[in-house]
């Protein structure tokens, strides 16, 4: 820092491209300027060092070292500690793990969902990424995928039925979050462009749409789902209530959608509407070639919080008496034989979430800076 | 009217609306309460250049946007290349397809490379294959002078680069006429010269144009006709040598002082 540049002069326009200085650097050069710059900073490090060394043991040993893996019950799980909860015991979670997975789905029928979870992830991988020979099929194949999939999991044509009171833990959450988060996008994006639309009708039902259903609570929709839809239905038919469930949690994700999706649309000048216009582009190439891709990337954040927020929310059909994996875990907590073991539950559950959640988060981001190919708008 | 077999050279005019490409009559157009434009009435041959200018707020834009609807008139008739815009959507896309347009502040696709840009209209509105597209958008690139930029996104080129990008875009289209906003008014005065370049070779070529501009040293060099509007009428029309030396009414004279002394 405090040596004079001794770089030479130059005759005008003769100067060189120089490289850029080296910074300060190296591990110790990290450590004084992150974490020792001043009489505070050195004070909050120490306290930082302070708690990890008082946190960190313990919690390491309680879920790691001292944690038991193995057991029938949690009897079991007290005996082979040192002292009783003086670990975890994870053999709840794997004794139980088939339950928090496939719920009470047929043991002989199981395969049909490891073979869905499968073409789930084909499906995403091929749907999102980039360059896949044969792009347009794989596009397809992620479309009609929710139709494989209901297929696979509900059977009929040639398939052992399955009944939806069947489906529980984390297979129900997947289900209803899957379906909530892919359905609400292309609906919420229609709701968007109808309430942008010059049509008054089309308009005024969207807003009207849109409003109601965001000042509504998603576990009112859902009572409602659960109780009242019967009225509404022709007397003696019956509407399956996981599909009126589905139905629910989409158009409660599809109102989120459409509000930040038109804050994307929002977000383009009127020369970029003009100037497809005047190239004769009709309204739905426009919007397909030149508003939407634009629009939508702009939105991607506010899209990912709204499917962040959905696939959490999803949780909220324990309510109306669904087994999915909080509600089954709970049901589970009250068996005699894992009592009071709702840490290891929690923090199970917790991780699941977080990984889907986290993993989401990290694609957008991704999305993010590859669509940012050096352009600014 | 729309007799399109008029292929009649400049000049040599057999029948007067035979050769009109724009026949705009009688045409009022208000936003909200506001009269913006006032019975206007103006004919273009084809290739015939027109250079429009006027005092900021007089209606030059809104003019030249309800020639291809990006405005509605609410009175009067305009009849491009023989047909009239009405309400019918059919018309205004055929229209469309056949007016190009260059705006002020360029409006490519941000999101599309350079050749996507210009080959997006020919796939998808003419249906061209891609193959052809491209040709032809390389055609148009190396025209307005920039064809090693083709795979560049938009906002890495400079702005008179971009113009020129935008020029290509509406020329793929194969128009027969082209309008203008003040294409050079957003650009850095180094760059106006090579838009200028590209839009005087246009005019050469015998492409319609209808030009929104003050830059009047393109005016004197390539109008056939300059327009003056103020406060939403046309208020002189002269050949630009007569236009600039003898302006008849005294707002012209107020307006080409002021742009003529600064
Ligand atoms: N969409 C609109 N709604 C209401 N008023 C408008 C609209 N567009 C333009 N105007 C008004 O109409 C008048 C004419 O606008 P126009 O853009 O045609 O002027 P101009 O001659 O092109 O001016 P400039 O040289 O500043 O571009 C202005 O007073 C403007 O404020
Ligand atoms: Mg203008």
């Amino acid at each position: 820092m405090s040596e004079t540049p001794t770089n030479p002069r130059y005759a005008p326009g003769t100067h060189p491209d120089l490289p850029p200085p080296r910074r300060t650097t190296g591990a110790l050069g990290w450590v004084r300027s992150n974490l020792l710059s001043s009489p505070l900073n050195v004070a909050l490090t120490l306290l930082s060092v302070w708690l990890l060394w008082t946190i960190l043991p313990p919690s390491i040993h309680w879920l790691f070292t001292g944690a038991i893996w193995t057991a029938v019950d949690r009897k079991e799980c007290w005996a082979l500690m040192d002292a009783p909860r003086d670990g975890a015991c994870w053999a709840f979670i794997r004794g139980s793990f088939e339950l928090f997975v496939y719920g009470w789905y047929p043991e002989p029928e199981r395969w049909r969902v490891n073979l869905t979870f499968i073409l789930f992830i084909a499906a995403i991988v091929g749907g999102l990424r980039e360059n896949i020979p044969g792009k347009k099929y794989w596009l397809i194949f992620a479309a009609a995928y929710p139709f494989i999939a209901a297929w696979l999991l509900l059977g009929g044509f040639g398939l052992e039925p399955v009944g939806t009171n069947k489906l529980g833990g984390i297979l129900l959450t997947l289900v209803v979050a899957v379906t909530g988060i892919s359905f609400s996008l292309p609906l919420g994006i229609a709701l968007a462009l109808g309430r942008r639309s010059n049509l008054p009708a089309l308009r005024g039902v969207c807003v009207i749409f849109i409003e109601f259903i965001r000042g509504v609570p998603l576990i009112t929709l859902l009572f409602v789902a659960s109780t009242m839809l019967t009225y509404f239905l022709p007397p003696g038919s019956t509407f399956d209530l996981l599909m009126r469930v589905l139905i629910m949690v989409t158009l409660f994700a599809s109102a989120y959608i459409a509000e930040v999706v038109r804050g994307g649309l929002q977000g383009l000048s009127s020369g970029q509407y003009e100037a497809a216009d005047a190239l004769g582009l009709s309204y739905w190439k426009a919007h397909r070639l030149v508003i939407l891709p634009q629009a939508l990337k702009i939105s991607i954040p506010g899209i990912v919080n709204t499917f962040i927020g959905s696939f959490k929310d999803s949780t909220l059909v324990l309510i109306i008496g669904m087994m999915d994996i909080l509600g089954l875990g709970r049901a589970r907590l009250n068996d005699p034989e894992w009592l009071g073991l709702a840490p290891e539950l929690y923090i199970f559950i917790s991780l699941f979430f977080f990984i889907s959640c986290f993993a989401m988060s990290r694609y957008s981001l991704n999305l993010e800076k590859k669509l940012q190919t050096g352009h600014k708008s | 009217m729309n007799q399109e077999t008029s292929v009649s050279p400049i000049g040599s005019r057999l029948n007067e609306s035979d050769s009109k490409i724009i026949s705009i009559k009688g045409m009022h157009k208000w936003f909200g309460d506001f009269h913006v434009l006032k019975d206007i009435n103006l004919e273009v041959a084809k290739s015939e250049r027109i250079v429009i200018c006027g005092p900021s707020g007089s209606g030059k834009s809104t003019l030249i946007r309800c020639i291809n609807r990006l405005e509605e008139h609410q009175q009067g008739s305009i009849i491009v290349d023989g047909t009239e815009l009405t309400q019918d959507l059919k018309n205004i896309e055929i229209i469309r397809s056949e007016v190009g347009m260059v705006f002020q502040q360029f409006n490519l696709f941000p999101h599309l490379s350079v050749l996507d840009n210009v080959t997006l209209a020919p796939i998808w509105v003419r249906k061209l294959p891609r193959a052809e597209a491209e040709e032809q958008a390389m055609q148009y690139l190396e025209r307005v002078k920039i064809p090693e930029q083709a795979s560049k996104y938009p906002g890495q080129l400079s702005g008179g680069q971009q113009q020129r990008v935008a020029i290509a875009r509406s020329l793929c289209m194969n128009p027969r006429i082209m309008l203008f906003d003040e294409p050079t008014s957003a650009l850095d005065p180094e760059m106006i010269k090579e838009v200028l370049d590209v839009m005087i070779e246009l005019a050469e070529s015998g492409m319609t144009m209808l030009v929104v501009t003050h830059e009047m040293g393109f005016a004197t060099a390539v109008a056939d006709r300059v327009i003056f509007m103020d406060e939403g009428e046309i208020i002189e029309e002269k050949p630009p040598k007569d236009f600039f030396e003898n302006p008849e009414h005294d707002r012209t004279k107020l307006f080409l002082s002021q742009i003529l002394h600064h």
